[in-house]
């Protein structure tokens, strides 16, 4: 029969460390092939955007009349190719959806309740989710954006008109394209945490990040300040290489690193705040 | 030890656990049993804080679960064998939960050991059955060596052998002193498992007690009893306050038992060709118990 009075020993449990946290969090990541798999790809497709555009230009650049040559060395169009509109659409997209992923791939396999009920402090856990997937995805910017970068101008080199990353403005194209990755996946992470499914979150990632940037105009103040507050329009201002494009409400670099900023710690407190009191 | 006090769930307009109260005690294996949709699966999420309660409370030694900054090593649980990610390896799942909570990783291995998936601990749990799910949510539950166990329908996709295995085990646990709570719709499951019911129907508590008590509670005795001279005998029995029906040919009498017929018969020179004590089962009782719970019915009754 049972015994009763068996006594339970009492739980010796070492202090709960926030690294443990990250820890587990960095191995949860990378014990998934797909993590791999997705960066490589991510990066082959923003590197291949930037060095296709390159190569255009290297090889038409001779057919080019003597005008057209001089505009393109005197508005530092080599730094264009450094890294493209498409290839931040694309980076946008891909960071996005790889954080978007990093939560709802938990609620759609229902390891989430794993999880918490591993780690009841759910805030802790997410903040260490967020802290892993920001440094993962600024390296993986930081590799795309200097690949990118290093290709491009490589290139170029070749007809001469390649620039090196001292001339003004170049370090701030790589820099800011390779922060848009970590910017935007906290974005996704965020989104992925209030709408908690796999096919919502990537269509309100799109929606966010991409569409609404589209079709807010620069042309009334209003429109303007809110197209300013997105981060494509943020790495717009930061990547704008040559003399300053003619804007009806301009604005300051610093106003669009400060939106990367506010998006970052945004994406950041929802992503912890979202997972506290909701049943899971 | 858990604690159940009031707990009420409601969602929307339906409730899904209404003012339960009742203990699990250390030391010996609780079943909590119920039918489908009784809400044995939410009381067990309220337990581990994953769902927040309408009101009432739930401690787990003494404290809320959500109290605790890490949990593996106060509650370990298994509510749903699927709860894991399929790309991941067992041993990788097990690592990174093992991790969060400062477990060693010497104690992965052991524990994929303890429950026969050693060989499979570097296959993706994709490819995994649900027997083996089910033995890798019991390792996970295992892995902080905690007081208390929860499990959710662990012997669902098990094979007979794993079904003794799991049995085994919950034994062994209470045995060393841990509070083991088992949820199941199945009583027959629970027969050669649990010291303890908790039995809940449609959210609230039917019965609290002892597996013995239980039994007891449903064991209503039935006599068979085969007669040439049906209606005499009949006339006998309930003159003698017994309630009788007549089936395929005999007599099923219940409120006396099988010794007082055959005295009556033979008091009376009834010739009698079969006297048969028949015991209501455990899965009858329950059966019994719940019927009036039942959410979902299958059939044409209305």
């Amino acid at each position: 029969m049972t015994t009763l009075d068996l006594p339970v020993a009492s739980v010796a449990e070492p202090r709960a460390r926030f690294r443990d946290l990250v820890a587990s969090e960095w191995l949860k990541l990378w014990s998934l092939r797909s993590t791999g798999w997705s960066l490589l790809l991510g990066a082959i497709v923003v590197v291949a955007f930037n060095f296709g555009t390159a190569w255009d230009h290297y090889r038409y650049f001779l057919q080019y009349d003597e005008a057209s040559r001089a505009e393109f060395v005197a508005n530092d169009m080599a730094l264009w190719d450094a890294f493209t509109y498409n290839a931040a659409l694309v980076l946008i997209l891909s960071s996005a959806a790889m954080g978007a992923v990093a939560v709802v791939g938990e609620y759609g396999s229902g390891l989430i309740r794993t999880t918490f009920t591993a780690v009841p402090a759910r805030g802790a856990l997410m903040a260490a989710k967020v802290l892993v997937v920001t440094v993962v995805q600024a390296a993986f910017g930081a590799v795309v954006a200097g690949a990118s970068f290093w290709s491009t101008q490589a290139m170029l080199s070749a007809r001469d008109i390649g620039l090196p990353i001292t001339h003004p403005g170049a370090a701030r194209i790589v820099v800011a394209s390779a922060l848009l990755a970590p910017v935007c996946a906290v974005a996704g992470m965020a989104i992925g945490a209030l709408l908690r499914r796999g096919a919502n979150s990537v269509v309100g990632a799109v929606v966010l990040l991409l569409l609404l940037p589209a079709v807010l105009t620069d042309r009334r103040h209003l429109t303007a300040v809110l197209a300013h507050a997105t981060p494509l329009h943020a790495w717009q201002r930061l990547a704008d290489a040559g003399p300053p494009a003619e804007e009806l409400f301009p604005w300051s670099a610093g106003g669009a690193w400060l939106v990367y900023a506010l998006w970052t710690l945004g994406g950041a407190a929802v992503t912890v705040l979202a997972v506290r009191r909701r049943d899971q | 030890m858990i604690e159940v006090r009031e707990l009420t769930k409601r969602y929307g307009a339906t409730t899904a656990v209404d003012a339960l109260t009742f203990t699990v005690r250390p030391g010996r294996v609780t079943g909590f049993l119920g039918p489908n949709g009784s809400g044995k699966s939410t009381t067990l999420r309220m337990i581990l804080g994953l769902h927040t309660p309408t009101s009432g409370s739930v401690t787990v030694a003494g404290r809320p679960f959500t109290d605790r900054p890490r949990g593996l090593r106060h509650v370990g649980a298994l509510l749903d064998a699927g709860d894991a990610h399929g790309g991941r390896t067992a041993r990788a799942h097990l690592a990174v939960l093992a991790r969060s909570n400062r477990i060693p990783r010497s104690r992965v291995d052991e524990v994929l050991e303890e429950v026969g998936l050693a060989a499979a601990a570097g296959r993706r749990i994709g490819g995994f059955s649900l027997g083996m799910r089910q033995r890798l949510g019991i390792a996970g539950a295992l892995l902080g060596d905690p007081p208390v166990l929860l499990f959710d329908e662990p012997l669902n996709g098990l094979d007979p052998e794993g079904v003794k295995w799991v049995r085994g085990l919950f034994r062994g646990l209470a045995a060393e002193g841990r509070t083991v709570f088992v949820s199941s719709h199945l009583m027959t499951e629970m027969e050669h498992t649990a010291d303890e019911l908790v039995v809940i129907g449609r959210g609230a508590l039917i019965a609290a007690e002892s597996l013995a008590e239980f039994a007891a509670r449903g064991r209503r005795l039935s006599v068979t009893v085969g007669t040439p001279d049906r209606a005499r005998l009949t006339e006998l029995l309930l003159a003698e306050g017994a309630e009788v029906r007549e089936e395929a040919g005999a007599l099923t009498v219940t409120g006396l038992p099988a010794a007082r017929v055959g005295e009556l018969a033979l008091e009376h020179r009834v010739l009698l060709d079969q006297l048969t004590t028949r015991t209501a089962s455990l899965e009858e009782a329950f059966m019994e118990l719940t019927a009036d719970s039942v959410e979902y019915l299958a059939g044409d009754k209305r």
